[in-house]
């Protein structure tokens, strides 16, 4: 089958003579390419063509969720027999259904697709990764290994059409450069990353200053120490302290609220952080990594004002979570073609402060600057928070010796409100985005 | 469900009409650029997912994906390509992409795909499949769990209860003349509570599975008692204290939690970093790694088992091997490219998520063997430490060797007895010295339930492993206090 919006629309009719009475489709169609090197030459190359229907048929207030790579007619014929026997078999639940026709889509354009894409050839991919791997290793003696240089590009197109008359179509692409050098002193290895990831190709941050990057916090961790169990002042650089947005983004959803199973559970409206703090979701961003005309909904995405001066403003919907709290949909909705709509963020991103990185860092007499958190000991349910830490040891306002093998903890909730400073150093790396914050006393253990 | 329908012999000319001559001539046109080896790897799968939340069924899918997937290697170079469309033209397509690396010496060999022969032999055999039990059957069960937890204690609030069921059929045509197919099935029941007492909310978690019939979580009662347990830690962690923080002695609990051997050790012995000298492991082989009462095994072969497989995912045959015997190290974990690049014998732990990706050396089923001590011994030796039962997740730096999991439930030891339960902190250790403070080990070992996925490179595939009860002197404990 051809892909097409009116292919689409005709499944649906075909749904709906067969007792549906509403529905929706979503198709994703990509093509994606890879070349990684080791020591200059060809480690693997990679190079894939998907696509993947998904259907979701309600029969009143029943509803089933199905998917499929084979877009053969009789596949397809199958795939509305099967949802509705499926669907028939679900309980009926009230809050169920398409959103509204009065939300329904607004046609947009927005720039999230290069057309320089299909000249992107797997021979310039191969030179980025090998001039980002050279530099890496020219940066400093001590970079003796290297897991690789790697270059990837891949364009997406999505459909979605449902019964409400909703539909669109919107192709996105992306183009990734990274490098993870290995650094090596009196026997002990160290391994760091750095990237760069954009929607345009001539945006890629240069491959020399990629390559440079991630020598640079490679060799910072040559030597790490592990330090004494204490309370102390914490600074997160950029990537941590995304990663501490991504951990709110899961007590933010919709679906853990009306679960019960959040922390921010009637926290609507209240202070959920300091004043320094101001978050928001912003589907709508030019060439942004979250960015998108409409959801998995088909609702006209937006921006979002989630935290405002520390009170809590927003939660992330998509239409269901928002009827079950009585609430409207943000524009949240993602799913994955073979399950149902959850909420997550677009461009989800702390407000810059007016601090440098190196300004924050001066204010802490003793404490810690943390460059990598791994780990999954986070509880969205509880706000408890208790991951392992590489980073470097700040003394008298300057960045000491490198330390590992230690952890933090606390509970989110806490940390929120005891965030004391937030940088100025913004960039929009990735779908969720932090610049420099300092929380004021974190439990450290070592020793 | 049709799932049934379609065999690994039937799979090509049934499903996409193709027949194995052309599929002869297309892999010979292939191989007569210049690489070393290439193989086909074709899937198709069927998963079906039911969710129970609020009570009612709130979700219900069923997901349908084939393609293939086309590699070449040529020296340590790899070329993979793949698409979701089984026809002779994409294929050839694909074929082009995974030999652009092609350097090797130019040969021409034809494979013959008509002989499709099986695994020897069957580790799970499956009277009906899972996914061809009938919803209703699955959606009793959900309802009945439901009850159980509801009914445990009223402070249960939410019960979100899912079974998922996947049927998978692979078939892989290889260079060297060998094609191999096999039918996996897998499924999984998991069960989550939410507590909550005067605005403290808590969650807790269980679940069971692997390649078995949908009567296993009725046999020996098994879907009440992981309801229970599930119910019982929510309930448990109501009462959970702050967790102290700094080095201390910690008693692992049979079972689940063996996933300190998967990140510790299991990771740094894949053969993949160990090639490329990137592992905190490298070049250690014999070398002491752990206490002498320490010997760790991966085993494919175990029946019924999550991470158990008849062939691996390039169709070399599983097998125990021995990772670790009384403390010295003794194998890494291989897959093809990598044993061949190290002149080391296959072990059968080449896997693969899907038919969207190359294989990598995977775990099957990682685990410590019984010691001779008592559990209660081992408790009653600890003067103040901590007792964990159950753990979320891991992660390792490969390359540092540094580890953490992070407990779900755990409790205080004080004066040699179990005491106070407290909240969930990260352990952090470093691989190669942490099974060196192992100074006990029970005579109680236990696989666990049937839960483990493990993550790399984007990769997700089924594992398991085990424990017995184990104690380590002196582990960072990432607790608040």
């Amino acid at each position: 089958m051809d892909i097409s919006i009116e292919k689409a629309q005709e499944l649906l009719e075909k749904a709906k003579k067969k007792g549906a009475t509403e529905g929706d489709i979503i198709i994703v169609e990509g093509k994606s390419s890879s070349v990684q090197v080791r020591f200059s030459t060809i480690d693997k190359i990679t190079d894939s063509n998907y696509k993947t229907l998904g259907l979701r048929l309600f029969f009143g207030k029943r509803s089933a969720v199905t998917s499929t790579s084979d877009l053969s007619p009789e596949s397809l014929e199958k795939l509305i027999a099967d949802t509705s026997s499926i669907a028939r078999l679900t309980s009926p639940d009230d809050f169920g259904g398409l959103p509204l026709p009065q939300y329904g889509m607004k046609s947009k354009e927005l720039d999230i697709y290069d057309e320089y894409f299909p000249q992107v050839s797997l021979e310039d991919m191969l030179s980025l990764s090998r001039e980002a791997e050279a530099a890496a290793f020219k940066y400093d003696k001590r970079v003796t290994n290297s897991e690789g240089g790697y270059s990837n590009k891949r364009a997406t197109r999505i459909i979605y059409a449902n019964t409400n008359n909703s539909y669109g179509t919107y192709e996105t692409s992306i183009f990734t450069v990274s490098v993870t050098p290995i650094a090596t002193t009196n026997g002990c290895m160290q391994r760091d990353n750095w990237y760069s990831t954009k929607r345009r190709f001539s945006k890629l941050d240069n491959p020399v200053e990629i390559g440079e990057e991630a020598a640079k916090r490679t060799v910072r961790r040559l030597g790490a120490k592990k330090i004494h169990t204490q309370q102390a002042p914490v600074v997160f650089d950029p990537e941590t302290a995304s990663s501490l947005l991504g951990n709110l983004c899961m007590a933010l959803s919709g679906y853990s609220i009306y679960k019960g199973a959040s922390f921010l559970v009637g926290m609507l409206n209240k202070q959920i952080s300091t004043p320094a703090v101001t978050i928001y979701d912003d589907g709508t961003m030019p060439w942004g990594i979250g960015s998108k005309p409409f959801d998995a909904e088909g609702i006209t995405t937006r921006k979002t004002t989630v935290v405002e001066r520390g009170i809590l403003t927003s939660y992330l919907l998509d239409s269901y979570s928002a009827r079950k709290l009585n609430l409207t949909t943000t524009g949240n909705a993602s799913r994955s073609p073979g399950d149902p709509p959850v909420a997550a963020p677009t461009n989800f991103y702390l407000s810059p402060g007016n601090y440098s990185p190196s300004e924050i860092i001066k204010t802490v007499e003793s404490g810690l600057y943390v460059t990598e958190l791994i780990g999954f000991g986070y509880n969205p349910v509880t706000g408890d928070y208790s991951r392992g830490v590489s980073g470097v040891w700040i003394e008298n306002g300057e960045l000491t010796y490198p330390v590992e093998e230690i952890t933090i903890a606390g509970n989110l909730k806490d940390m929120l409100l005891q965030i004391e400073m937030v940088g100025n150093d913004l960039d929009f790396r990735q779908k969720i985005c932090s610049p420099t914050i300092k929380i004021s006393r974190i439990t450290i253990a070592g020793h | 469900m049709s799932g049934n329908l379609i065999t690994p012999e039937t799979f090509l000319t049934k499903k996409f009409g193709i027949d194995s001559h052309s599929m002869e001539k297309a892999m010979s046109d292939f191989l007569s650029r210049k690489i070393d080896y290439a193989d086909l790897y074709f899937e198709y799968n069927i998963r079906e997912s039911l969710s129970l939340e609020e009570g009612i069924v709130k979700t219900a899918s069923k997901n349908i994906s084939h393609g293939v997937g086309v590699r070449a290697n040529a020296g340590d170079k790899t070329g993979y390509a793949y698409s979701e469309d089984i026809s002779l033209d994409k294929i050839k397509l694909a074929a082009k992409t995974a030999s652009f690396i092609a350097t090797g010496d130019c040969k021409s060999t034809v494979v013959p795909l008509s002989n499709i022969i099986k695994p020897k032999s069957n580790l799970y055999p499956v009277e009906t499949y899972p996914t061809d039990i009938p919803l209703e059957a699955k959606i009793r069960l959900l309802d009945k769990i439901d009850k159980i937890a509801r009914s445990y204690d009223s402070r249960i609030k939410n019960v979100l209860s899912n079974f998922t069921s996947e049927y998978k059929i692979i078939l892989i045509a290889t260079s060297e003349g060998l094609v191999i197919g096999d039918v996996q099935p897998l499924c999984r029941l998991n069960i989550t509570c939410i507590a909550e007492e005067s605005g403290n909310r808590q969650v807790g978690s269980y679940g069971g599975g692997g390649r078995v019939e949908f009567s296993y979580f009725f046999e020996e009662n098994r879907f009440v008692l992981y309801t229970r347990k599930a119910a019982r830690q929510s309930i448990t962690n109501l009462e959970a204290v702050n967790t102290p923080a700094g080095t201390m002695d910690v008693v692992l609990a049979p079972g689940w939690p063996g996933i300190l051997l998967h990140e510790a050790i299991g990771h740094g012995l894949e053969a993949d970093f160990n090639r490329k000298g990137t592992s905190a492991f490298t070049g250690m082989l014999d070398k002491k790694v752990a206490s002498e009462l320490c010997t760790v095994v991966d085993d494919g072969t175990i029946p019924q088992r999550r991470g158990s497989i008849n062939i691996d995912d390039e169709g070399a045959e599983t097998q125990r091997t021995v990772l670790i015997e009384n403390g010295i190290l003794k194998g890494y974990l291989q897959d093809r490219l990598n044993a061949k690049l190290m002149n080391m014998p296959l072990t059968g732990n080449g896997r693969r998520e899907s038919y969207a990706h190359s294989p990598l050396p995977r775990m099957t089923n990682t685990f410590m063997l019984p010691g001779n001590t008592a559990p209660q011994d081992i408790i009653r030796s600890v003067r103040r430490g901590l007792y964990a039962v159950a753990f979320g997740g891991g992660q390792v730096d490969i390359t540092n060797g540094k580890f953490v999991f992070s407990t779900s439930e755990a409790y205080l030891i004080e004066d040699g007895k179990v005491t106070t339960p407290v909240r969930g902190a990260t352990l952090i250790g470093n691989g190669p010295d942490i099974l060196k403070r192992v100074s006990m080990v029970g005579n109680d070992m236990e696989l666990d339930a049937g839960v483990g996925t493990c993550g790399k490179d984007g990769q997700s595939v089924p594992v398991g492993v085990g424990i017995p009860t184990v104690k380590i002197d002196g582990i960072t404990v990432g607790g608040t206090i």
